[in-house]
């Protein structure tokens, strides 16, 4: 992208103002409180749809995100209820167990390429369900319920973030929290794709016998990014699961694998906040359809084929289409 | 001359196949090398085993003494042996600077996690690969055309851009698959003449083609292949000589090598 520094600088402070400043406002004057479920919910789901994003971008198709989502709720599930972990440090912990676990299975199937990738990590999400439903640890179809919520956050006897349980408004807290975690998982991508690690990765996409010709090491830049994107679907899962205070084997399926695809498409796969923008508007979207019913799928249907159609490179492309008219 | 580059009883084989049949030749630092043979005579999986996008069946490949036959692309490419594709292979999508830019990856010295961070080193890279690449375009005239989108460059540009890419990662020895095919007369010309400005700047070449005028006269040395076997090596004139290799050429017009 072209912008220049400045305004660059302005469309951030102008992005934190609104989702730090300007949409609890609104929420509180509106009294729609049921809104900050939502747009966590939003939050956390273009989290693990940045993951995603970030395999399109070494020329992977993912479906496998829910995979690693579902692990990430499990192991923070797991150590709050077993260990007496506080959330607070399950929360990386889950994060870096889905990446090394995402190394172990990224190094095989990182071989394959295009429908072949697509096909195995499809068929990994499906497995990591089962898996919930049958270990003896996740405590199968009951799954691992009535986790307490996220206690305070000390760091030198400094109390930095409050005991969820104590607090009259657990939902802003929450919100908080996912936006938070989302503008770092953000930002930590705009800097990799905008630094020469972006631009290897784009040589991946492009032609990796090429890029292999040229010294890349590919099967460690491939590993990396999955590892990367895996780590923000654990996280993105930890904190789901501390959300509903519950994590079951068909929390994440193939479903929410699918969706986090749709989310990278229907934003544009160019554009590092191409997720966010399509988590947004196809959450919403499908809301919004909720009236027509029995049509809902197949307007909603329709209406994503008509999108790729028109506009194959997301809805961030039209910003940038504007741009070049004016 | 210090030999460059040894080939040693190289053969692979493919099933009941053998492609390339006990070859042995070495190239000399600075000089330009082609192997040439009819279709089918073995040049391009040759070509991939030296660069090691295959592995060999028996045989070797040393550089400077060094083996190299048998390693992943990606270390060969380090320890200096760099090939460019026969078909227009280049990051289509990316800026023709930034193609040269990226290929400029050997030669960093900061680490990922440091460009990630913008360290200094990363800084200082970045600055030379910057300044190299803009060297390169100009040596190899695509200057001019530094931002534009890769995938819309001229057939002739394309091949001066897959050269300048494997120039950029500052190898010992360039191997150029079929650097004239599919040019005109005018493009081979300048290609030829590119090619040369490489070896002046130091490069040792190795290239595998069919254009026997073009090869004739660019080349210190031909090898001839045919059926996977090695059947001719000398100068130009030589192998041009050469009552086997005229012989496995029998059939085609005179002027197919170059007489």
């Amino acid at each position: 992208m072209t912008l220049n520094r400045n305004t660059r600088i302005a469309a951030v402070v102008a992005f934190l103002a609104i989702v730090f400043v300007a949409v609890p406002a609104a929420i509180s004057s509106s009294g729609r409180f049921d809104l900050y479920y939502t747009l966590t919910s939003v939050a956390l789901l273009s989290i693990a749809s940045a993951g995603v994003w970030l395999t399109f971008y070494i020329g992977r198709i993912n479906i496998g995100q829910g995979a690693y989502a579902l692990m990430g709720g499990y192991v923070s599930a797991i150590l709050v209820m077993n260990h007496g972990w506080s959330f607070w440090l399950t929360l990386p912990v889950a994060g870096l167990f889905c990446a090394a676990a995402s190394v172990l299975i990224g190094l095989p199937i990182l071989r394959l390429r295009g429908v072949y990738f697509a096909m195995v990590t499809l068929v990994l999400t499906e497995v990591a369900r089962l898996l919930a439903l049958a270990l003896p640890i996740t405590n199968g179809a009951k799954g691992i319920v009535s986790i307490p919520l996220p206690g305070a956050l000390s760091v030198f006897g400094v109390t930095l973030i409050p005991d969820f349980a104590t607090l009259q408004n657990s939902r802003l807290a929450f919100y908080l929290l996912a936006v938070t975690v989302m503008v770092v998982c953000f930002a930590v991508m705009y800097r990799l794709v905008n630094s020469r690690i972006g631009k290897l990765c784009q040589s991946l996409q492009q032609n990796e016998e090429l890029a292999s010709s040229i010294g890349v090491n590919i099967a460690y830049l491939r590993v990396i990014a999955y590892a990367v994107s895996s780590f923000f679907g654990g996280v993105s899962g930890a904190i789901f699961a501390a959300i509903s205070q519950s994590i079951y084997p068909s929390s994440f399926t193939v479903t929410d694998s699918v969706n986090f695809m749709l989310n990278c498409f229907l934003g544009g796969l160019g554009y590092v906040f191409g997720p966010m923008l399509g988590t947004l508007v196809l959450y919403f979207g499908w809301d919004l359809l909720f009236q027509t019913g029995q049509f809902q799928l197949l307007i909603y249907s329709g209406l994503m084929i008509v999108l790729m159609l028109v506009l194959p490179n997301g809805l961030l492309s039209l910003a940038e289409m504007t741009r070049k008219k004016g | 001359m210090a030999e460059m580059l040894e080939v040693s009883g190289l053969t692979k084989r493919f099933g009941g196949l053998v492609a390339v049949n006990n070859v042995s030749f070495s190239v000399r630092e600075k000089e330009i090398l082609s192997v040439i043979g009819p279709n089918g005579a073995g040049k391009s999986t040759l070509f991939k085993l030296i660069s090691s996008f295959l592995k060999p069946t028996t045989g070797e490949v040393r550089l400077k003494g060094e083996r190299i036959s048998g390693l992943a692309p990606h270390i060969a490419a380090r320890r200096g042996v760099v090939r460019t594709f026969q078909e227009t292979t280049i990051f289509r999508n990316m800026s023709v600077r930034d193609n040269v830019i990226i290929a400029h990856h050997l030669r960093s010295k900061a680490s990922l996690f440091g460009f990630f961070l913008g360290t200094g080193a990363a800084k200082t890279d970045e600055a030379a690969f910057g300044q190299s690449a803009d060297e390169i375009l100009t040596l190899l005239g695509l200057s001019s055309l530094s931002n534009e989108t890769a995938r819309n460059l001229p057939h002739g540009h394309l091949r001066a851009l897959g050269i300048a890419i494997g120039l950029a990662t500052n190898p010992s020895i360039l191997l150029l698959d079929e650097p004239f095919a599919g040019m005109n007369h005018d493009e081979t010309m300048r290609m030829v003449e590119m090619v040369r400005r490489l070896r002046e700047r130091g490069l040792t070449i190795l290239l595998v083609e069919h254009d026997m005028p073009a090869v004739m006269k660019i080349s210190d040395r031909l090898v001839v292949l045919n059926f996977g076997q090695k059947i001719a090596e000398g100068t130009p004139s030589e192998i041009q000589a050469d009552e086997k290799v005229i012989e496995a050429y029998l059939g085609s017009e005179d002027e197919a090598i170059g007489l």
